[in-house]
């Protein structure tokens, strides 16, 4: 039975220029079998070595792609058409695993690797894999330490880190590249210094900066993977975008409290955070572990999620973590697992992307920076702000000030400044009669956005003299009561 | 150096430097129709590729057809495509190469920070092994004419 075969231009020179030919099969693979008998110049360009047709080769019945047929079984009628359609693809240059010569492993290395190397799903293949990967994590906090010890531990042979902070006594109940002689060390070094213990044939790359709209792409482009550690959602959706722009998978993890998630976004064909989480929750509503708490082992296992995932993906081994959210309840010790699908409306990897290029995301997520040069806790707030040095001398001036504090009670147990009235800030607004609306107030949390929100509660509902302290009491504990532990 | 050779008509060299500068820092890619060795007209396609357009076009299925029939409308044929390299130089990567067809030119244009640069022609060798770079013509690329760069 003999069916027409339409011959797209380029493979004309293949068919003595004719635009349609005809070949014999009862399937289209026969067909093109029989094709590639007549015309033997075509076999390269359609086939592969191994023989499978190529992937920007489209075979179509009539007017349907084979791909949604039987393939190549897709059974012929008289009377059909074939056709075969190019796709061209193409891009600049970028690494690629397959094309990437993989470094070889040294006798050292052999050794060190062998729990990997004794299993086929790894090998030496795998492992050469991992040692000519790359992965950068941004941040060196809670969910990078544990995930860049892993990565190190398991030979990912460059490792980048972004972070710009300096270790502090309250990171060591989580962040275990830092030991206690670290604290007043810049984290990256403190973390550089870990990694080579771990393993000296590691390439750490550190970068002492805070991420920006700037610098992302620059940072992101050499690496296989992005390994998102973030405590913030302006850097968390910069972060997202930044990898769809690249085409860039982002083992993404977060914490809070007892819980946290895992997912694997912008692989390709794959969802991001945006498909699950198009816009930021309004600033404030979702406090950050330094005012909600964080369980410290909790980021050990999120961490190592996203190490594991890393891994996957630079061995391209087992089934990655996309399209799936995995929540984890450490109190109830349990795994959830939502399915999560590719937004077609999706604003960065949807089909009508309006975001193409990196935004302003602190804007993005309604935080509104200091101007320039101006201190984030001073004297040049905004009228409803009082700073720890003015209120000092307000209280020594024996001014008559009514303070409260909108810490919960265990925050309070911690330190408090003297005279205040505690009054949390969920128990505001059914409280708030307890306080006198004559009278000059002086609200106060940790560090100032939750005593925002209530001075925003008070004044709304006719509450004329209320001041916010700025910075909270940690910025009092600075600059006025350094006899005070800070948490 | 490839024995093929390409020229472009008046404005076709503007106007695919045009698109991959509009779609900075993203790829651009279209079809170049003409009669053999000549481009008449490039028509622009859109970049429908999943991953990350920064790197990556794809010109899918039906986009080609689309390609091909606009080269029949306008008396002509299908002569190749064309994308651009977002700030790397005018030369076909090993992706380009992995889906390259033959036959067809493929002009690259190298778009560094936002300004269209340099642009060149390639060539499939028949073994697949490799692109042969060709002689492109036409090109009113004001970076190949020195006085007109510091001039204009």
């Amino acid at each position: 039975m003999a069916t027409t075969i339409l011959i797209p231009t380029p493979l004309r020179p293949y068919t003595d220029k004719k635009d349609a030919v005809e070949a014999d099969g009862a399937t289209v693979g026969e067909l093109l079998a029989d094709l590639t008998r007549k015309h033997s110049g075509l076999k390269a360009h359609l086939f592969n070595e191994q023989g499978k047709l190529r992937s920007f080769v489209n075979i179509y019945v009539n007017e349907e792609d084979i791909r949604y047929l039987q393939r190549e079984q897709t059974p012929l009628s008289p009377g059909d058409t074939v056709s075969i359609i190019p796709s061209v693809a193409g891009g600049a240059p970028t690494i690629e695993q397959g094309v990437r010569e993989l470094p070889q492993l040294t006798n050292d290395e052999v050794q060190r690797y062998s729990r990997h190397l004794i299993m086929p799903e790894v090998g030496v293949v795998g492992q050469r894999k991992l040692k000519g990967g790359s992965v950068l994590c941004i941040g060196a906090g809670g969910l990078g330490s544990p995930a860049a010890m892993y990565l190190a531990a398991a030979g990912v042979g460059t490792i980048g880190m972004v972070d710009f902070d300096v270790v502090d006594f309250s990171n060591l109940q989580r962040q275990i590249i830092h030991g206690t002689p670290d604290v007043g060390r810049s984290k990256l070094d403190s973390a550089r210094d870990r990694l080579h213990a771990i393993n000296p044939h590691v390439d750490v790359q550190t970068y002492e900066t805070a991420l920006s709209s700037e610098n992302a792409l620059k940072l992101f482009e050499p690496y296989d993977v992005i390994l998102d550690g973030t405590d913030n959602f302006p850097t968390r959706y910069l972060t997202n975008d930044a990898c769809v722009l690249l085409g860039k998978p982002n083992a993404y993890g977060s914490i809070f409290r007892f819980e946290g998630q895992a997912s694997v976004f912008a692989t390709k064909g794959g969802p991001c955070y945006r498909c699950l989480y198009p816009e930021p929750p309004p600033p404030g509503l979702v406090p950050s572990c330094a005012e909600g708490g964080v369980l410290g082992v909790l980021p050990g296992v999120i961490g190592v999620i996203q190490a594991t995932e890393a891994i996957k993906l630079v061995t391209g081994i087992g089934e990655p973590l996309v399209g799936r959210f995995l929540i984890y309840d450490a109190l109830k010790m349990r795994f959830r697992e939502l399915r999560l699908q590719k937004d077609p409306d999706c604003p960065v990897c949807g089909t009508h992307p309006t975001v193409t290029s990196l935004i302003d995301y602190d804007q993005f997520c309604g935080i509104h920076p200091a101007a320039p040069g101006t201190p984030a806790v001073g004297p040049s707030g905004s009228p409803g702000d009082i700073t720890s040095l003015a209120l000092k001398q307000r209280l020594d001036r024996g001014d008559a000030l009514k303070l409260v504090d909108v810490r919960e009670p265990n925050e309070y147990q911690i330190n408090r400044i003297p005279g205040t009235v505690l009054m949390p800030l969920g128990d505001i607004p059914r409280r708030y009669r307890e306080l006198d609306p004559s009278d000059e107030i002086v609200v106060h949390c940790k560090m100032g956005g939750r005593s925002e929100k209530a001075a925003d509660f008070l004044r709304s509902v006719g509450f004329t003299r209320v001041l916010n302290l700025k910075g909270g009491i940690l910025d009092w504990i600075d600059k006025v009561d350094p006899t005070q532990p800070k948490y | 150096m490839s024995e093929q050779r390409v020229r472009l008509e008046a404005g076709v060299g503007a106007a695919i430097r045009r698109h991959g500068e509009q779609t900075y820092p993203h790829e651009c890619c279209g079809a170049l129709v003409g009669i053999p060795g000549q481009v008449t007209t490039a028509v622009a396609l859109p970049n429908t590729t999943e991953e990350g357009p920064r790197r990556r076009f794809l010109v899918r299925p039906s986009d080609y057809r689309i390609a091909e029939q606009r080269a029949g409308e306008l008396g002509g044929e299908l002569l190749g495509f064309y994308h651009s390299h977002p700030d790397h130089p005018a030369r076909p990567s090993q992706f380009d190469l992995d889906h390259a067809w033959p036959t067809f030119a493929y002009v690259i244009v190298s778009v560094a920070t936002g300004t269209a640069r340099d642009m060149t022609v390639w060539y499939l060798k028949e073994d697949r092994t490799r692109f042969e770079e060709g002689e492109l013509n036409g090109d009113d690329n004001p970076d190949s004419d020195p006085a007109a760069a510091l001039h204009g």
